[in-house]
Formats: structure tokens, sequence, C-alpha cells
């Protein structure tokens, strides 16, 4: 089931008439419409969802939105609550500090059981907090096909048994209008692309702490894995600030404001990007190098219905399935190319690695930069403020 | 001590102490806990949050930055406000009550979707880009969005209707019959106006620039929007503090400062104005 309100509708409209699919008079037509049926068939919905829900279990599922969203809903959950009578309520957060803020301040984790986590930092952080619940494994066979690589940074935080299978991996790299600026020109300057004073105005930024301080130590020149001057990092991030025009925070406002040409240089999500291109924009895109790259993964929280919570990440990992979420969401999938047979669609997406080992991309160091991340996050939302 | 006030106030004070008293009692004895890590929150009696607060300029610029955008946003919607409460008020129009449908309608709809609306009118592609460069008025889009003005215009869009809502029920409550006796003394229309209506509806005004000076004060999401990066209010520390940081301590003490902040105006105002002055636009 797709819980869905009027927020996330007009999103969903937005991205629509920014692809071009529907003209602004329909979209306008279509808004007037959605509130008013909002407004109608909310309490009827809410009644057929309750008894919809009754006939198997709920698995909540919180995730990054967009065609993300779209390809999991399509290619997983409609699939495996067709094939198992469970339902699976999906909702968007912005990050999972959202989501921890909330779980915090209600004191449990009652309708929160799955989450797209990002990155090996925020697992370490859910299961230090003691949201981690224990995965078994032989539930899952098809964890047997996912890259050993991608699942080892996982088993060394927890041995005995894992929180969450990985699931899709990516890069936060550079795209850029091809109609403003060269590929010559973007290769040229890597990283500091972001920082060409001639495009002030035009220049775009992803809002978040870690990756400011990435690409700030990319511009400084230092290893972002062993970052030594952080005042010369977040010189850089101020360089950048006074050049940008908007700090994105979702996937759908990154693709938002590149379709619409806000901006025309931002770092981005690769798969995003892909989605730009697919669309037919004209947004390359590009990994400096030591560009950051990350993984994600299917986090189950503590106290979930583990059966259930197991049957759904098996199911997710099923090769077809699998395969399929990750052409929707243009994000590699976690399983071992070696092993499972890639489509051209996949090889063809950004960041994907054919050898199966990810030894040519350069991931956060949670040992490095978890310890650090109440400063250096203080630390940002400072200079991203003037300071 | 006669015991019925008491009785018949009970309800009322029981609400306010339980919705209002007590949860910002938790958010004052949260205020002195320490933040240890993301997340991690250790319960004690210090007072390094209230320390950085008064000591770090950071926010007093964030303190100064909302007292200015929420005094012209109240301005501003004090002015444009007046004239559509004036005309709602004035109309022989006999479907009156069709003009305040109208002006209620936006409230249907959620507020995040009527200040996203605005990236439809203001963006690159928006509306008026488009109606510029299709009169040939510009050849290429004028940067509107993600600037201090957009903020604005996002609050005004939101915030207008409280303000032509007080106003016109003081309008309402105004005997018709005084500005035509104005008139028959000498007064020209403006004049009548003047020294006549404007006066007379001057508590609605009031009711109505103090609810606007207090929402835009304690907002966040509009200048997250529909701002650039230096385009804050006070309310978005708290945020930061709460979500990003995960640091609820600090965020306790900068709610906490704001709910002081902000109870500090209205008592102001209140000793200003007079709160009987003000309950007036409601008679």
């Amino acid at each position: 089931m797709k819980k869905i309100d009027s927020t996330k509708r007009y999103e969903i409209l937005r991205e629509r008439m920014g692809n071009g699919d529907v003209d602004r008079r329909t979209f306008m037509g279509l808004l007037g419409a959605a509130g008013i049926t909002t407004g109608v068939s909310g309490g009827i919905m809410v009644g057929m969802a309750q008894q919809a829900r009754a006939a198997g279990t709920t698995l909540n599922f919180e995730g990054w939105g967009g065609v993300v969203s779209e390809a999991l809903r399509k290619n997983a959950f409609d699939p495996y609550e067709a094939a198992t009578g469970n339902t699976v309520v999906d909702s968007t957060f912005g990050g999972e500090n959202e989501v921890l803020t909330k779980i915090k301040a209600a004191g449990n984790t009652d309708g929160h059981n799955i989450l797209h986590s990002s990155g090996v930092s925020w697992y370490q952080r859910w299961v230090d907090a003691g949201y981690g619940s224990e995965l078994n494994e032989a539930n899952i066979p098809n964890l047997a096909n996912v890259m050993e690589a991608i699942i080892a940074p996982f088993r060394a935080i927890t041995p005995n048994s894992l929180s969450a299978v990985p699931y899709d991996y990516g890069t936060t790299g550079i795209a850029y209008n091809t109609k403003y600026v060269t590929k010559e020109e973007a290769e040229a300057l890597g990283a500091n692309l972001l920082l060409k004073k001639e495009l002030k105005g035009k220049i775009g930024g992803w809002g978040d702490a870690a990756n400011r301080a990435w690409y700030g130590a990319l511009q400084s020149g230092q290893d972002p894995n062993n970052i030594e001057d952080w005042d010369a990092v977040w010189d850089k991030a101020r360089e950048h600030r006074d050049l940008v025009l908007k700090y994105w925070s979702s996937g759908a406002e990154l693709m938002d404001l590149l379709a619409k040409e806000e901006i025309y240089v931002t770092e981005a999500w690769s798969g995003r990007v892909a989605a730009l291109q697919e669309q037919g924009h004209p947004i390359a895109y590009m990994d400096p190098k030591n560009g950051l790259a990350w993984m994600e993964s299917m986090f189950v929280l503590k106290g979930s219905p583990m059966a259930e919570a197991e049957e759904l990440l098996n199911f997710m990992l099923d090769p077809a399935t699998s395969i399929a979420v990750a052409e929707g969401q243009k994000y590699p999938s976690s399983l071992d190319p070696n092993k499972v047979p890639m489509t051209d669609a996949i090889k063809a997406l950004p960041a994907y690695d054919p050898t199966g080992k990810l030894a040519n991309l350069v991931f956060r160091d949670p040992v490095t930069w978890n310890p650090l991340e109440k400063d250096y996050t203080a630390a940002w939302n400072r200079v991203a403020k003037g300071g | 001590m006669e015991r019925r006030p008491w009785i018949l106030l009970a309800p009322a004070l029981v609400t306010i102490v339980m919705l209002v008293v007590v949860p910002m009692s938790f958010i004052l004895v949260y205020s002195f806990y320490e933040n240890i890590d993301l997340a991690v929150d250790r319960v004690a009696f210090q007072f390094s949050n209230w320390q950085a607060l008064f000591l770090d300029n950071y926010y007093r610029i964030a303190i100064w930055k909302t007292l200015r955008l929420s005094v012209i946003v109240t301005v501003l919607a004090a002015v444009l406000g007046y004239i559509p409460a004036y005309f709602i008020a004035m109309t022989k129009f006999r479907q009156r009550w069709l003009l305040l449908l109208l002006l209620i309608l936006p409230f249907w709809i959620s507020f995040i979707i009527r200040t996203l609306s605005w990236i439809h009118i203001l963006g690159n592609q928006g509306a008026l880009n488009g109606l510029l460069q299709w009169l040939g008025v510009i050849d290429a889009p004028l940067q509107m969005m993600f600037t201090e003005a957009t903020v604005i215009v996002g609050f005004l869009h939101v915030f207008l209707p409280y303000m032509i809502l007080n106003v016109y029920v003081s309008l309402e409550g105004i005997d018709r019959n005084l500005e035509p006796a104005a008139r028959t003394l000498g007064a020209t229309p403006w004049q009548a106006f003047l020294e006549v209506t404007l006066p007379l509806s001057l508590p609605g005004l009031a009711a109505g620039c103090l609810l606007v000076f207090v929402l835009t004060g304690g907002s966040y999401v509009t200048p997250l929007i529909l701002g650039g990066p230096s385009d804050y209010l006070f309310g978005n520390l708290i945020h930061d503090a709460v979500v990003s940081e995960l640091n609820w301590p600090m965020g306790a003490t900068l709610s906490f400062t704001l709910l002081v902040l902000l109870g500090a105006v209205v008592v102001a105002y209140s000793r200003l104005m007079g709160l009987n002055q003000l309950s007036k636009a409601f008679r």
C-alpha cells in the first residue's frame, strides 16, 4: 500500500510537470482535483486501508522518495504484497536523522520497521543507539548473491549478525548542464567546478554536513578520509556558499533545480542524474578524483516483525527484483556481477563496478568520520548560515 | 474566597497547564541536559547551552534577522491586508459570504504545498518569467527564486488571510452611519476614512499585526523552501539543533528562548495597545 499524502501527490505531479509529462494547465487542474479528492475521500480511504491492513502483517518502510520510491513500489513492494498478502506502507523521509528524532521523541519504534538506510555510518549509529535487529540469514538465502565487499563493512560493525542487507550503491559526483559547461572544462576543474566564480548564483550544493566536508577536503587538496586541516575545509565551504543559489536536501529538489535550470552545476547523486538524462535533460555527470561513493542498505529496526521483514528482504534481493529496482532507481544493485549477470542498462549506470570488488570507489571511513560528526555537523550549520 | 469563578475557569486552566505549562517545563528542564554525541544526551544540571546562547554572536544574529523579517512581513501584511478587508466589509455585494469563503479557501490546501507553489510562479520556468518572456519584456529568465524577497512573498501568501480576517471583523463592527455623518460635517472621503474608520478599526489591525508577527517569528519551513543560504530565522536554528545535529538540549534551549522572546513581544504589545483594546476587534 502506498501511503500518499497531498504533499507527496503534489511532488509527484511537480516532477511529472518538470519532466514535460503534463502541461501547466493540466498540472493546476490536477492539483485542484487532488486537493478536493483528498478532502472528500481521505476518511473513506483511511478506513479502507485499515481493513486491508488487517488481512496480513504490515511493514512500514521509509525511503528517499521520487524515482527511488517509485522503483521500489513498482518492482518490489507491489509484487511482494501480491505474493504474500502482507502490506508494505512506504513513506518518504528527508534523512534518517528525521526518523531517529521521531523514534526518540516517541520512545519506541512503533510505525517504523525498515529504512532505506544510507551508508555504513548510519548503520553504526542505529546499532549504537540500540535499534539494531538480528536478522536470521537462513531466512534470506538470496544474501549469498550479494557482493562480499559490500557486506564486509556492515559485518565489521556487528560480527555476530546483520541488522540490514546492503541493497545498492552509488556516488555523489558533480552534475553540470552541458549548455553552459563543457566536458573538457568540467574534467579539468574537477571538484573546483563548484567554485567557479563566473557561475555565481547558478551553483547548487547538497546541504548535508558530511558531504560539504568531503567536498571541502577535495577542494583544499586533502584526502577526505584523512583530513588534517579542517579550517581549510570550512574556508572552501564558505567560498562555495558565497556562490550558491540553493542547498538542496532531497533527490526530487535536486532534479527540479537542474531540470528547470535554476542551477547549472551541483554535487549530485549518480542515479538522479541518470534519471534526468533518461528524461532528455542536457545534464552530464562526473566523479571527480576521490569523489564520494556510498552504499545503501535495507535496515530492519528492532521490534519489527522479523519473519515478514526477512521474507521481504529476500524477495527484494531476488535477482529479477533487484535488477528491476536497480534499473528503475538508476543505482547499481548490491548483487555480485560475478554471480548474477547484470543487464546492459545496469552496466551503463554511473558508479557501476563490473569487478564486484568496489576497489575503485572511495567510501567514507566510519572509523574516521563518525567520532567527528557532532562537531562537523554543528560547524557546517554555522558556515551554511554565513558563519 | 468566591469558588464559582475558579470552578468555571478550571477547564481552561487545566487545559493550559497540561498543553502549555507542563510541556514547556519539560523543555526548560531538558535545556540543562548535556549532549554527549549525536542523539545521546546525559541528564545533568549545567548551563553550557545557555552560556552558548548568551555568548555566541551566531544566535544574536538569528534573533535580529527574525525580528527584522517579522516586522517587514507584518507591515506589508497590514498594508496589503487592509485593502481587501475594507472592500469585503464595505461592499454591497449580496453574497459577501462568498468573498469570505474565497479568503479561507487556501486553508484547505497544505501550507507546504502553498509555499512550494511559488516555485511554479517565480521560478526560472515559472509563470511570471514565462509571461514576461512571452510579452518580450525580457530575453532570459529573471532569477527571482531563493531570495529574501521570495521568503517574504511566501510569508505574506500564508499569513495574509489572518490579517484580513482580523481587520474585516473590526471593520464589520463599525456603525455604517459614521462615515456619512463625517461627510455631512464637511470631511472629504479620505478624511472620513482617516479620522473615523481607520481609528475605529485599529483594534483589529493591531490583533492582526500581533498574529502575523508571532507566526512569522516562529516559522522555519518557508525560508527552508523559498530562501537561499542566508535566508534563515531563529526557528531554523532550532530545526538544525534538533533534526540535523540531534542535539536536543540545545534545541530545547533555543525553543524556550524563542517562546520567551515572542511572549515578551506579546506582553509588551498588550501593555502598549491594551489587551482590552484588542478584544474590541471581536465585539
